[in-house]
Parts: structure tokens; sequence; C-alpha cells
């Protein structure tokens, strides 16, 4: 897959989660206000607006450079947690695309997405919050590749299914990290904001990345002989 | 002077928290930041790293915080300084490190690491008994 090809990729997948988190908003402020501080549908959305604006506007077909573009709109605008934690994660793993969008350096993304995040927030698996649906994700991912060598969009169907089991796993369990651990006891029972946006992205990432190979299976087989589309989504997982 | 930067989720407290602090020491090196560039709560970066560049004069920053982003944030704009002196975050209830910090950068052989020290003695302040 040429680079052309997967900047286009990247741009696709920018403004579908950007939709998506627009259809959403109302949904991440509902589950916010009930634990935390009740803005991450708006900080969400204006964090992937002016993504998108910054992605559409940039004259470049660097995915690397496109997905970093993406991590500093996020990092400047969101002005919650969710900034430093999406934005600041993104940047830092964006290096890992310099040589382009392949199953091998998708994973790496994501690892180095997982790694950042973690060391950022602070936070384990069990605190209840968004690294309880990525960990999962990312492990999955990572084995279902390198492990049992499926294609990148299945690998990241599987990635999906156990970001929703993460987040899942959020609702009964009390908050340690984050604005929701403020609430203490009271926190247990309800969904974590932050896992919940990661399993949206992640959901719109596989849609983008299956709607993309089926248009282009022919092409793919002629010129690499791999799911090439694939690639390119499956590294925006992460975002 | 050790410089002082105060980073909070609010525009008012950043001011009200520099205002009070301010009183311990009139010629401190002390910035205020806090809120969204467009206005709301919260925090990001650059205004964070404005305000380090604002308060450096040489003999370092020591950077307070409220919570969440703003420490994260706050941890971000230290990481991409472009300064040549030494630029920390304290780890202490903000109002009261900064006060203690105030006091600390008045004194004559103030360095960053007393500033941070005091600032963070505020972890043990206790408002009665």
């Amino acid at each position: 897959m040429d680079e052309a090809t997967q900047a286009e990729a990247v741009r696709e997948a920018v403004r579908a989660c950007t939709e998506r988190i627009e259809e959403e908003r109302s949904y991440l402020t509902d589950l916010d206000s009930a634990i935390g501080d009740a803005d991450h549908g708006a900080n969400m959305t204006r964090g992937f607006s002016a993504a998108a604006d910054r992605v559409e506007g940039l004259e470049s077909d660097d995915p690397a450079e496109l997905v970093k573009a993406v991590g500093m709109a996020l990092l400047s605008e969101v002005g919650g947690a969710s900034g430093p934690l999406y934005g600041g994660s993104i940047v830092a793993a964006s290096g890992e695309l310099e040589d382009g969008i392949t199953a091998e350096t998708s994973v790496a993304f994501a690892e180095a997405y997982l790694e950042k995040l973690k060391e950022r927030g602070k936070a384990s698996i069990g605190d209840k919050t968004m690294v309880d649906a990525l960990v999962p994700a990312v492990h999955t991912y990572k084995k279902s590749i390198e492990v049992d060598g499926l294609a990148p969009v299945e690998a990241l169907g599987k990635a999906v299914d156990a970001a929703e089991r993460g987040v899942a796993f959020t609702v009964p369990i009390r908050a340690s990290r984050g604005r929701a651990s403020y609430l203490g006891w009271r926190s247990v029972g309800h969904q974590d904001p932050g896992a919940t946006s990661t399993l949206l992205l992640l959901e719109t990432l596989l849609s983008v990345a299956s709607e993309r190979l089926d248009g282009e299976v022919e092409v793919d087989a002629e010129a690499e002989g791999k799911p090439a589309e694939s690639d390119t989504e499956a590294v925006e997982v992460e975002d | 002077m050790v410089g002082i930067v105060i980073v909070s989720h609010s525009e008012k407290a950043a001011e009200g928290i520099m205002e009070v602090a301010t009183e311990m020491g009139g010629d401190a090196r002390i910035e205020a930041v806090g809120g969204t560039e467009d206005g709301r709560i919260g925090t990001s970066p650059e205004p964070i790293s404005r305000a380090i560049a604002d308060a450096a004069d040489g003999n370092g920053v020591v950077v307070l915080v409220d919570l969440g982003s703003a420490v994260m944030n706050a941890e971000i704009a230290i990481e991409e300084a472009e300064l040549e002196e030494e630029v920390v975050l304290a780890d202490a209830p903000v109002m009261e490190g900064a006060l203690n910090a105030v006091v600390a950068a008045g004194a004559p052989n103030a360095t960053v690491e007393s500033v941070r020290m005091a600032a963070e003695d505020a972890q043990r302040v206790k408002k009665f008994g």
C-alpha cells in the first residue's frame, strides 16, 4: 500500500471517529455525570473536531505525521484528562509509523500507546480507567497477529471484543484513579467514561477498516498480496 | 529568584491562590494559569508552557498543580520546556504548597530543590490539632 493510500485511510478514520464521538456526546456526558465532572462528551467532541480540521488541513501524505497531528490537536484542545491521555499517547506512539503502516508497525504503535498511557495516567488494570479497556485490546491484537497469524482487520475485531469485556469489567469495581476515585465506593456500579470512549473509537476503526478492506480486496491482492488497508486502520486503533 | 507557577482547572482559583500566596512575598516571581484557552474548566499544556517561560529568570521554576489533567499537562509542559534551567513539579496541595513555596523562594539561598521541598512540606499541614 502506497503512502497516499495510507494517508487517505488515516484521514477517513479520523473523520469517522469524529462523527462517532459527536453522536455519542450525550452518552459520554451521562456516564461522566454519574462518576466524574460531566465533561467527557464535550471535551472529546471538541478534541476530535479540532483533530479532524487539522488532519484535513495538513498537506502531507505521511501517515506518521497525520497521526501525530491528531495527538497534538487532542493535547491542545480537549482540556480534561483525556487530552494528555489520548493525545500524549498518540503523539508518543506515532513515531512507530515512520516507515509506514504495516501489521508489524501497528502492533508496535499499539504497545507504545499503551505504555505511554499507563505511564502518564499512572493507572493499572483494575483502577476503573481507560486502561481496563485498552490492555485487553492491545494484548489481544498483538497475540492475534503475532501468535495466531490473523489478518489485522480480524485481529482488530478480536481486540474490539476484548475491549468490550474490559468496559464491562469497569462497572462492578471501585475507581482508584481519575476523578471517579473521589467518589470512593459510590463509583461502584457505574461504567467508566474513558474506557467507554476507548471502545467507541475501536469499534469505529474496525468499521472503517472492514469497509475499506471489502472495497479494495482486489487492489490489495494485486499490489501486495496482503490486506494492507486493514493495517492502517488497526494502527489507528489506539486513537 | 526561583519562579513559581500555579496551575488549576479554574482560572479564578489559580489567580486567587496567587493573590493569597503573594501576600507572603511581594517580590515573588509567580504566574497563575487556569482553565482552557477558550475559557472552560480544565487545563492545556501550551498556557502552562508560557507561564513557565514567564516565571523563569535563570534560577529554575517550581510548578504547583491541582489535580488530574493539571498534573499531566504540567508534566508535558515541563518535558517540552526548552529552558536551560531546572523546572520541577511539586507534589503538594496547591494552596498551602504555593504559600510555602513563596516563602521559601524569598530565602537568600533558595534553590529549586529547597522551594520544591518547602512546597511538599505542605502535605503535612494540619488545620487544627
